[in-house]
């Protein structure tokens, strides 16, 4: 029976109402393309774009942020050196000039020392000077009398004799007593010895 | 009860009455099964079979699928609207924008309705219980075909004007004088009556001669199996190569759902330039 229906049909002949049917269907596809699958598909593509662009952006400006604060780090970083090479000769000259001052110091107190060692030493050694100077002519002209056995009266004649005595020992004298070695500790410069 | 049934029947009869007419081939009894519903309207007979019905379920089902893919639109998609934004996109960039043009992408929601309305129309030939794609009936490859027709005449208009896209099309800018005789003949038969109908047929064609190579391959087989001589060596061969052009099938239905898109997206792109 079907078969027999179909003989007579040619597949390429459609039926109107099959054409009707097709027509009906696609349009039903294409309302709801256009009206509600298209608009949401481009709205997705769209707000993906953006998210995407907006991720490169943000990156871009991380990255500017990260580049400016390394910038800044550096200089810091030069800046900190610098002063601190300023602080380390500052630090270097000041020590310099401490010792300058210390030194200049010690040797004013070695000089000080030695003046008053020398100071000293002369007065103890004038003290010894007058006191011999006294005991020797007395010592002396005792000596002489008892040697000679006589009395010296001359009182003129004796001085003299006495005076010119001691002035040979002064002249004698002064290589000696000047040597400086009055037992301070303090380096002297030898220039100034 | 469907039409390849009634095959089957016949071929189980063929075996039952042991007659000696031998196997007889499913012909066009295929495509007019019996309707399961027949009403007319306005002078018009409608008959509802069950390619009617595959193509409904096939249209709704589609659609259906896409309305869920796009229903919460995510920026990272999930699984089905994966799917469905691979499938617009494939249409949307591949046909839209590289083989219309530059302006191509408001077509983009029609070469999309019309890439998932075949593609749906098609897998119904591989899909269990129906089995038969729509698009084996002339009429639903025509309709398309005659939209397009339509639109793609419509657009040239449109974009080039009246007077320049017919002129261009019957005297081709750069042929030489003389070959208009031949040249425009060529161009009317091809821009007005061989466009539309090789893309109707070519999609029509397809569909109906791999419906008729499945149903030959599988009643084949059963035939082959049912009879107790030498023949019963083959049977499983036929089922095998039934299986095999199944698979074969799916190929020729995605690649003519979108050799019937390109198509019509290379004559929208010769509607919107002007021709060369």
């Amino acid at each position: 029976m079907s078969i027999l229906a179909a003989e007579s049909a040619n597949p390429l002949i459609p039926p109107l109402g099959e054409i009707i049917i097709g027509l009906i269907a696609f349009a039903v596809v294409l309302v709801v393309f256009f009206k509600f699958i298209a608009p949401r598909f481009e709205q997705v593509f769209r707000a993906r774009r953006e998210a995407i662009e907006g991720g490169i952006e943000r990156a871009e400006s991380m990255q500017a942020e990260a580049r400016a604060a390394l910038e800044q780090y550096r200089a810091q970083l030069a800046e900190a050196r610098t002063e601190a090479a300023q602080i380390r000769d500052q630090a270097r000259a000041e020590g310099q000039q401490i010792l300058e001052e210390l030194r200049a110091q010690a040797q004013e107190e070695s000089a000080r020392i030695v003046a008053r060692g020398e100071e000293q030493l002369a007065a103890n050694r004038q003290s010894v000077v007058n006191e011999l100077r006294g005991q020797i002519g007395a010592l002396a002209v005792d000596l002489a009398g008892r040697v000679v056995g006589e009395s010296l009266e001359d009182e003129a004649r004796r001085r003299g004799t006495v005076d010119r005595f001691l002035d040979q020992l002064d002249g004698m004298a002064p290589g000696t007593p000047g040597d400086g070695r009055t037992g301070s500790t303090v380096f002297v410069p030898g220039g100034d010895r | 009860m469907t039409s390849s049934a009634l095959a089957l029947a016949d071929v189980l009869a063929v075996e039952d009455t042991g007659g000696g007419d031998g196997f007889q081939a499913p012909g066009l009894s295929e495509f007019y099964p019996e309707p399961l519903a027949e009403f007319s309207l306005l002078g018009v007979d409608f008959s509802i079979t069950r390619i009617t019905l595959g193509l409904f379920i096939a249209t709704i089902a589609m659609l259906v699928v896409m309305v869920m893919a796009v229903r919460k639109p995510q920026i990272v998609p999930g699984k089905l609207q994966f799917v469905g934004e691979s499938g617009y996109s494939l249409v949307r960039d591949g046909i839209a924008r590289d083989v219309v043009g530059p302006k191509g992408i408001p077509f983009a929601p029609f070469l999309a309705a019309l890439f998932f309305f075949i593609l749906a129309n098609n897998l119904m030939a591989i899909i269990p219980f129906a089995q038969i794609s729509p698009m084996s009936k002339f009429a639903f490859p025509l309709v398309l075909a005659g939209i397009c027709w339509v639109l793609y005449i419509y657009i040239g208009i449109r974009e080039q004007g009246a007077g320049r896209y017919f002129k261009d099309i019957l005297f081709l800018p750069g042929v030489p004088k003389p070959m208009y005789v031949l040249v425009t003949p060529i161009e009317i038969l091809q821009n007005f009556v061989v466009r539309p109908f090789t893309l109707a047929v070519r999609l029509f064609a397809n569909m109906f001669a791999g419906h008729m190579l499945l149903v030959v391959f599988s009643l084949g087989a059963v035939y082959l199996l049912s009879r107790d001589n030498f023949s019963i060596v083959f049977g499983p061969v036929s089922a095998l190569m039934a299986i095999v052009m199944t698979f074969f099938e799916l190929l020729v239905i995605f690649l003519q759902a979108y050799v019937f898109t390109v198509l019509m997206g290379t004559y929208l792109n010769g509607s919107i330039e002007a021709e060369h």
